[in-house]
């Protein structure tokens, strides 16, 4: 790989990592109510939502189950707006190319997909909806689930803060607001102005005609692309406008814009760490957390990057030349965008599927096979950072595990910032942890049984089975990238995966929910030296074995099976 | 009252390295020849349900039977019926191994009971009825308010309340100590006989005071019994976690054979089942109850008897210790520590006059002065046979010898000999008494006056005497960071010397043991997890508060009904060994449970390239250990899952190493142990025993 492309990786690194310190820490200020220089602004704003929603319901102290019921009838209540519009666009304004009503199972699919931050799209953007649906359906939903998924993960946080024995987890209304109005609103407003600047296009507009220089005429489609690109990526959304998603230059037109989106993509994600250290008072544990995580996403960043740089040996072989140089980028550039080479698809292929999102800038079917292992094994894990809220959760569902493991071998019952650690909170951890693996490998087991589900495919054998693990690993895991080469917009499909996000996305959330019920009802324990700390690095390497091995056992004979056979295949010169 | 026997109870040396006691001779022929009938009983499916994990070997041991007698049975394979046989030879040896190493950790406490049960069965009494006839009944038809009598070499029937005689009685087939014990009616501790001790001496005659059914004996036996079957918090929530790993690995091997199907690529269902109960925490899973029961068996033989495992665990949390000053920290016997002259009188001459003042004391204060002074260089006077000897009375709180040369000595509280020296002799107390007197409370001792007909020579100082190696014990406990709380009746300045030299953390004075209950609870309130140790009625409310509460067996019936753990040797120094036991329990389990999940990395490239070796011959590159043949790497691998059960027993049994350190370092080195050595020990493991059987398959 050449040193620019080094350089690129390390400094968009180092930008996340930057951008998430002061990111975080203002996150904090605002879950946990503290003053900021904006309140003058968003005060007004907010006290009027209050006072729309009521605001008895916005003040009110939640227990984790009322918290838990107030976000899932928020949830259902959003789902059944998206349905509508998605199913009656063709009534409905702002619909200038006359697209149909979407066909009942594909909303159905897309409504599920978009509540719960997967973002799934058996849809084509472009073909498929109106600029209205783009805009009330797709781009809402997109700020209310981060919103969802960031909350959840807010009040769980809580009940590790809450000393002796109250139940109060926060308002769900208030935590859902505050972080729509005074987080994701400014960032999303600036960032999309820089784009409309860079040339992303923002128009109520359907489409323009262009000249080409053959003398043909061009219908392309616009819209609210730059408004709905950003939200995409802040999110760790990745419903895009345009099928091609990011690849498309209407959407991430530069280079520049493409690095930006990356940054943003992550910077929530990794600044929800800070804002934890904030929260419980102990910036040593964050950062423990943030090295492990960021370990995991630097070994799998270059497990996706160098691998394509040295291409194929059947490319090899055929004289294609795997150095980058200044004519050309070398590597493996099927699938990928010419103005972002090797490089910043790797680096974007490993960023959107570390951090959930599932916007994508190349085609992840054309990748080299241990690529593949990057992707699909960050959705398996779906804690290298993970997605917003979620992605911390899910890392904090091993590091209880971690917890009770080590606690055990220091002879105490097992505690984690404080909190006893104990049998409820091991079975509810346990259940959370099995639900991922169990929708995943059963869902792809039966697919590549059924006929029906075989016919979507465009590939056979490892490869094919490759492309339906893809699918439910992205749809369990709310990430909704697509590996591409699957017919996703089938019955099967459409209900698999939509069951798949469902059971991956709600049951997890309750479980850790109550996990934060019966933590928040606990005594404080003081700590003391025979308490272990969690704050060390020793533990921190504990932890990062615990991801690593619990998840990689679980996960690995179907690694082996796909992209591990693959990569072995591909060295004899077999190819899928 | 006779003074209580000192426990002869041997403690396992806490400090450095604390490895519970010694496996030496513990563990007879006997037992391992229960444990082999126990284990085979232990196959019954109705028993391994109870844990998930070899609940699922033993299943897959019935799939791989069903297999070797019909190799087709799911469908046409390549795996011949020896092969199939030979997995299922090794599935159920792994399945035996876990059931031996229960029945060989509950053998200890099985015997116990059914010894227990024997003294029980053999009770008859005497019952003295109204009219003073006496008839011969069995121990069952005794009731409460009986009166019973007992002879010489006679077992007491029933627990009760000694109103008549005195009597020697060996307690030794309840609390293993055979030093013999006095009862007599009237006193607190000494009056209740226990059913199943033995009278050596003399004659009782006592009241029933317990129906049959709710005797001492019976508790006990229900409680050698009930403790094991109850599983403790911890031991819970692991089987939990363990069983929600196991049932992902199911999912994670069904899944497989679909997705093998689609490529095309024939399985062994055999190999399906090995690989999955090589992926199961097999190694946890058959040991966890082994390590549970070694735990409350490690108590036993400290002679202490849980009321259930949860007590034991407990012990192992605790962050404050409320431990009583006499009895705990100090022998409840004061020392002469200092001779202090007054009026220029010579420091021998006090010397020697005390020496002679406690001649004749028997208390264990007057036997230490005379150490004291002998020491010092004190001897006896021609004489002394003829003398007659004062006793020590809380009236007068004095004693001493009238010598036969007319000289009266004295020696007693200050104030009393100051008494009787202004009464009795017309004498004044020297000036600089009441000075020096005075500044003796001060350092947390005792004042005693010394007078020779009247003039008073000067001041002993009685301090208390602590327990030899107990601030070596409180350091240690420093060091596991459990908080120690010193609670004594005695005044402030008292406590705090006494605190000092044994290193206390903490105290608490002039305490009447109704307030122990307050101080318990508000320890807890602040969120630790308390132990304390009692034997009067009084602190029973504390000591069921306590999570963890420690009754000595020579205690009150109330007490030892309140508390969660009963030692029978009384010997509240235990609490701290306890600890120790009851943080070795989990940490047994914890390094287990790390060292079963890290084996599985090494199993997985033993099995996983060989099930796939002929439809994905690529991932031979899998096979690192370089393992001769798919058949060969498969077994290796199972033969090593089932050898390593046997091979832990001792070290489940035993329990894990443990210093006292900080829970860092001993995190770090069981992370290193337990973590890196799971890693890599089954390559090397499993390597070996390829070596090993390459040639026979």
């Amino acid at each position: 790989m050449s040193a620019q492309a080094w350089l690129q990786i390390i400094l968009t690194l180092l930008a996340i990592f930057l951008v998430s310190i002061p990111l975080g820490r203002y996150m904090a200020r605002i879950v946990m109510g503290r003053p900021t220089k904006l309140d003058r602004i968003f005060d007004p704003i907010d006290n009027a939502i209050y006072f729309l929603i009521g605001r008895r319901v916005a003040a009110q102290a939640m227990t984790w189950r009322t918290y838990t019921v107030h976000m899932l009838v928020t949830n259902l209540a959003m789902a059944i707006i998206i349905y509508l519009v998605l199913s009656f666009q063709n009534w409905l304004p702002l619909n200038q190319l006359n697209f149909p009503a979407v066909d009942p199972l594909l909303a159905f699919n897309t409504t599920i997909s978009f509540v719960t931050n997967t973002n799934w799209q058996a849809y084509g953007g472009e073909s498929t909806l109106s600029n209205f649906s783009q805009m009330g359906a797709i781009t809402f939903a997109m700020f209310t689930s981060a919103t969802t998924g960031f909350v959840v993960a807010m009040a769980w946080i809580r009940a590790f803060t809450v000393r002796n024995g109250g139940a109060d987890l926060g308002n769900f209304y208030r935590d859902f607001i505050r972080f729509i109005t005074r987080v994701l609103m400014p960032i999303c407003f600036l960032v999309a102005l820089f784009m409309i600047a860079q040339g992303a296009v923002q128009t109520f507009d359907a489409s323009i005609v262009a000249h080409t220089l053959q003398g043909g005429d061009q219908t392309m489609v616009v819209g609210p692309v730059a408004s709905q690109g950003t939200i995409e990526l802040i999110g760790t959304n990745g419903g895009g406008f345009y099928n091609a998603n990011a690849a498309h230059p209407f959407q991430n037109p530069t280079p520049l814009t493409n690095i930006v989106l990356i940054v943003l993509m992550a910077s929530l994600p990794a600044s929800i760490i800070v804002t934890f250290g904030e929260m419980i008072g102990n910036r040593r544990q964050a950062w423990v957390l943030y090295g492990v995580l960021g370990t995991l996403l630097v070994l799998f960043l270059l497990l996706c990057v160098v691998p394509e740089q040295h291409g194929t040996p059947m490319l090899a072989n055929a004289g294609v030349d795997m150095q980058a140089s200044t004519d050309q980028p070398g590597g493996n550039m099927e699938g990928k965008e010419v103005r972002f080479g090797i490089s910043a698809s790797g680096l974007f292929a490993a960023i959107t599927t570390a951090f959930t999102t599932g916007a994508v800038n190349s085609a992840h079917d054309s990748y080299t096979p241990l690529p593949g292992i990057t992707m699909i094994g960050q959705m398996m894990l779906q804690c290298v950072f993970g997605g917003k809220g979620v992605g911390f959760l899910n890392a904090l569902i091993y590091g209880l595990i971690a917890v009770f493991v080590a606690g055990l071998m220091v002879g105490r019952t097992p505690q984690f910032l404080g909190k006893k650690i104990e049998k409820q909170e091991i079975i509810l951890v346990s259940l959370a942890l099995l639900i991922h693996p169990l929708v995943i490998l059963t869902a792809t087991a039966w697919s590549v049984l059924a006929p029906y589900a075989l016919s979507s495919l465009a590939n056979n054998s490892i490869h094919g089975y490759e492309e339906i693990l893809y699918a439910f690993s992205s749809s369990a895991a709310n990430n909704g990238s697509a590996f591409a080469g699957l017919n996703a917009n089938t019955p099967w499909f459409n209900l698999a995966t939509a069951s798949v996000i469902l059971f991956g996305r709600y049951p997890p959330i309750i479980f850790l929910m109550a996990v934060a019920g019966s933590v928040a009802r606990k005594p404080t324990t003081p700590a003391t030296t025979a308490t272990l700390r969690t704050d060390t690095v020793s533990f921190g390497v504990f932890w990062f074995a615990t991801i690593l091995i619990v998840g990689a056992l679980t996960f690995f004979p179907a690694l082996v099976l796909g992209p591990i056979a693959e990569f072995f295949a591909m060295r004899n010169g077999q190819v899928f | 009252m006779a003074p209580k026997p000192e426990s002869t109870a041997k403690l396992a040396p806490l400090g450095r390295e604390f490895r519970g006691v010694s496996m030496a001779g513990a563990y007879t022929r006997e037992l391992f020849w229960q444990a082999f009938k126990g284990s085979l009983a232990k196959f019954d499916p109705r028993v391994q349900i109870h844990n998930p994990v070899m609940f699922v070997v033993w299943v897959g041991t019935l799939v791989t039977f069903a297999l070797t007698i019909q190799p087709s049975l799911f469908g046409p394979s390549n795996a011949s019926r020896l092969y199939n046989g030979v997995v299922t030879i090794v599935l159920a040896l792994t399945v035996w191994f876990a059931n031996y190493a229960e029945a060989l950790a509950e053998g200890r406490g099985k015997a116990k009971a059914e010894s227990l049960r024997q003294t029980r069965a053999n009770l008859v009494g005497v019952r003295v009825r109204n009219d003073g006839r006496q008839e011969t009944v069995p121990a069952t038809e005794l009731r409460t308010g009986d009166i019973v009598r007992v002879d010489k070499n006679d077992v007491v029937p029933a627990d009760g309340e000694v109103i008549e005689g005195v009597a020697y009685v060996n307690e030794s087939a309840i609390t293993g100590e055979s030093a013999p014990v006095l009862k007599e009616p009237g006193t607190d501790m000494f009056s209740s006989v226990t059913a199943g001790t033995t009278v050596i001496s003399d004659w009782l005659v006592f009241r029933v005071t317990v129906d049959p059914g709710h005797t001492f004996l019976d508790r006990m036996i229900q409680l050698v019994e009930a403790a094991k079957r109850q599983k403790t918090p911890n031991e819970i929530a692991l089987t939990v976690l363990l069983s929600v790993l196991t049932l992902i690995f199911v999912i994670v091997v069904a899944t497989i054979a679909p997705v093998a199907a689609y490529l095309e690529a024939r399985i062994n269902v055999a190999d399906l089942v090995a690989l999955l109960v090589a992926l199961i925490p097999t190694t946890i899973g058959a040991l966890l109850s082994a390590i549970g029961i070694a735990g409350i068996d490690r108590t036993m033989r400290f002679n202490v008897l849980a009321t259930s495992g949860k007590a034991v665990e407990a012990a192992g949390d605790v962050q404050t210790l409320i431990l009583d000053k006499t009895g705990t920290i100090t022998t409840g016997n004061r020392e002469a520590r200092e001779f202090l002259p007054v009026a220029g009188r010579t420091r021998q001459e006090l010397i020697q006059t005390a020496y002679l003042a406690s001649y004749f004391d028997t208390t264990p204060e007057g036997r230490n002065v005379v150490t004291a002074s002998t020491a010092q260089g004190s001897q006896p006077i021609p004489g002394l046979d003829q003398a007659h000897g004062l006793d020590f009375s809380a009236h007068t709180r004095m004693s001493g010898i009238d010598l036969p040369d007319g000289r009266i000595i004295r020696k007693g509280a200050v104030s009393a000999i100051v008494g009787a020296a202004v009464e009795n002799f017309g004498q004044r107390a020297p000036f600089d008494l009441q000075n020096i007197a005075d500044g003796v409370p001060r350092k947390g001792a005792t004042p005693l006056a010394v007078s020779v007909d009247g003039v008073i020579l000067g001041i002993v100082v009685l301090s208390d005497m602590l327990k030899p190696g107990i601030s070596e014990r409180m350091q240690e406990l420093r060091k596991m960071a459990v908080r120690t709380v010193m609670v004594t009746g005695d005044n402030p300045l008292t406590a705090r010397t006494i605190a000092a030299e044994a290193g206390v953390d903490d105290f608490v004075a002039e305490m009447k043991p109704e307030e122990k209950l307050q101080l318990v609870l508000e320890e807890q309130s602040k969120g630790r997890l308390v132990a304390m140790t009692g034997d009067g009625t009084n602190d029973a409310p504390a000591l069921a508060q306590a999570d963890v509460g420690l009754a000595m067996h020579s205690g009150t019936m109330p007490a030892k009904e309140a508390a969660n753990l009963i030692d029978l040797d009384s010997d509240p120094t235990k609490l701290t060994d306890l600890v120790a036991i009851g943080r070795q329990m989990l940490i047994t389990r914890g390094a287990l449970t790390t060292f079963s999940i890290a084996n599985d990395v090494a199993k997985y490239f033993a099995i996983i390239p060989a099930m796939f070796i002929i439809a994905l011959p690529g991932l031979a590159a899998l096979n690192v250990m370089g393992l001769a043949t798919p058949q060969s790497a498969v077994l290796s691998a199972l033969i090593f899952n089932a050898l390593i059960i046997p091979l832990l027993i001792p070290l489940a049994l035993r329990g894990v190493h443990f210093l006292a350190e900080t829970a860092e370092t001993l995190f770090k080195r069981n992370l290193w142990i337990y973590g890196l050595g799971g890693l890599i020990a089954p390559f090397i493991g499993i390597k070996l025993i390829d070596l090993m059987i390459a040639p026979l398959v």
